[in-house]
């Protein structure tokens, strides 16, 4: 009786949440899926964003993440290395890096968006730009994106390192041919996760890429995403709702494209072991 | 496996050891290759092996017995360095290796382990195709011909009896062989650095009987060509394979060296007690 009680709460809730998601995507569907064409997607947006399309602002999108990812994956990669590699588990420095980290990844992202706005766009000078706005988001994806990478690093198989060592390879050899291939799964789920928050973000972005909607000439444009985008639609623009409808519905389909990318950049990535 | 199994009744003791000689000098020349002497090795404050001192023979195989945790493993990643991986071992003592001092800080152990290769108890392929396996560590050694890595791969493939097993699905993963295929494959690539000395901790205990007997034909066919020691916990194979033997035991607390020499009179006329206890099954 007990058994059956539990695993029926245990299926509820698995269908509950999957329900929710569910209904999210049903209804943005329903609401947004006949603003969407061609020419909304590639327009420039008209009447603060009630009719036109979303062109300008899909590319600042796409060139913020770019940004993002360009700052965040090399230098998360390195840290993770250096981490899980190249310090002993006791060692201080490292221990109180983790521990920043871990304090760093709760930080809410409203934070970030004042500190992106008074170190890179005021102190270093960059202004309200996609540079600044994708550099905020980097430092704001980076303590979970180095942690998930250093979790795996951790978790390879202690005696491929011994093997390694045992012939003679270096330690760098060791990490690129072997063991950040063998993480390469742990990898690809911080980025998904990474990117998803990236890709999400509005409150970061205000005060560093700001909100202009013009069509970026240069990473030092300032450039609006559709994050933002959809919340002054929503928020500030009577008559919005269903350009925001259709652009929220391209966002969620912009970020399963992003993830799809993701896996299929880390399944090349853990192919390339079996090559020569 | 038949022609392994020992004859008391033969006069000729030694030639069941030697395995077959196919190339270079005889086996059991008594010119030692590494000298080791008053070996101690501790990991914080807890010394697990105390002053060792023994001479391991050139292109002989040398196997150590004695109980688990008796410091026959620290002995064996002392000789190529690898407790520097541990960083709470010590290592004293001297290791002479060609007139080379092992544990000398100066010495390059990346240039070392190319020259004394290692097997471990548990076969660990990379998880890359069989041929990288092969191709990576020949790579780092600046060997990037490709011709001259296809021949080598092919020639250590062919001498630890892989080669007709594995021709044709070089490329697929290592880690879909069997156990007792993954452990030669190892032991491939050990070789392929062409490496003076093997050393082979318990290379047979995580495989089945068949796939050990083949391993373990395998390395009595090294001897004469390699210096091989060997960590056993299986008495009966220690015999089979090696020409001299070291038989370890806790004294204290800390693993010793209670007797050396020839591996069959080491069992047939053991000069210690604790290894007569030993061999014969008493004790251990």
């Amino acid at each position: 009786m007990a058994d059956r009680l539990f695993s029926s709460a245990v299926w509820l809730s698995a269908a509950l949440v999957a329900a929710a998601l569910l209904w999210i995507v049903a209804d943005l569907a329903r609401l947004g899926l006949s603003h969407i064409s061609l020419e909304f997607i590639f327009s420039a947006p008209e009447n603060a964003g009630r009719s036109g399309g979303i062109g300008p602002i899909l590319v600042s999108t796409l060139l913020i993440i770019g940004v993002t990812l360009a700052a965040a994956l090399p230098l998360g990669l390195i840290v993770a290395v250096w981490l899980a590699e190249f310090t002993r588990r006791e060692n201080r420095l490292g221990k109180q890096i983790r521990l920043a980290l871990d304090v760093m990844a709760g930080i809410p992202s409203i934070v970030f968006g004042l500190f992106g706005n008074a170190f890179f766009s005021i102190y270093l000078g960059m202004g309200f730009s996609i540079l600044s706005g994708g550099l905020t988001l980097a430092v704001m994806i980076l303590p979970v994106f180095i942690r998930t990478c250093e979790i795996g690093l951790a978790a390879v198989d202690n005696s491929w390192r011994q093997g390694a060592q045992a012939l003679g390879m270096t330690r760098t050899s060791a990490v690129w041919h072997i063991l950040l291939p063998a993480a390469a799964p742990a990898i690809t789920a911080g980025l998904i996760l990474g990117i998803g928050r990236a890709t999400a973000e509005t409150a970061a972005l205000i005060f560093t890429s700001g909100y202009v909607d013009r069509m970026p000439e240069s990473l030092l444009d300032s450039g609006r995403a559709l994050a933002v985008h959809i919340y002054d639609l929503s928020m500030n623009v009577t008559g919005g709702d269903p350009a925001a409808h259709g652009s929220a519905l391209l966002l969620i389909t912009l970020i399963i494209i992003l993830n799809l990318l993701a896996q299929g950049f880390s399944d090349r990535w853990l192919h390339r072991r079996f090559a020569t | 496996m038949n022609q392994m199994t020992p004859n008391p009744d033969s006069s000729t003791y030694t030639s069941y050891t030697l395995g077959e000689i196919t190339e270079a000098q005889p086996c059991c020349l008594p010119e030692p290759h590494l000298q080791v002497r008053d070996l101690s090795v501790s990991y914080g404050e807890h010394q697990v092996l105390g002053t060792v001192s023994l001479d391991i023979y050139k292109g002989c195989i040398t196997a150590l017995i004695g109980p688990s945790g008796c410091g026959k493993t620290s002995f064996l990643s002392s000789l190529n360095r690898l407790t520097d991986m541990m960083p709470t071992a010590k290592v004293q003592g001297a290791i002479h290796f060609d007139g080379e001092e092992i544990l000398a800080a100066k010495t390059d152990t990346l240039s070392l382990r190319r020259r004394i290769g290692m097997i471990f108890q548990k076969p660990n392929p990379f998880p890359l195709s069989i041929r990288r396996n092969l191709y990576l560590p020949l790579k780092e050694n600046g060997i990037r011909n490709r011709k001259q890595m296809a021949q080598r791969s092919e020639k250590v493939l062919r001498e630890v009896g892989l080669w007709d097993e594995v021709k044709n699905r070089l490329d697929s993963p290592a880690l879909a062989l069997s156990g007792g295929q993954q452990q030669r494959l190892c032991i491939a690539r050990a070789l392929v650095l062409e490496p003076e000395v093997l050393l082979m901790d318990e290379p047979c205990s995580a495989l089945d009987p068949i796939a050990s007997a083949k391993v373990e034909e395998l390395i009595s066919s090294l001897a004469g060509r390699y210096t091989v020691v060997i960590v056993t916990h299986n008495l009966a194979q220690a015999r089979r394979v090696a020409n001299y033997a070291g038989f370890f035991w806790m004294v204290e607390k800390v693993g010793k060296l209670i007797e050396f020499g020839q591996c069959d009179r080491l069992f047939e006329t053991p000069e210690s007690e604790l290894t007569a206890a030993f061999v014969s099954g008493v004790r251990g």
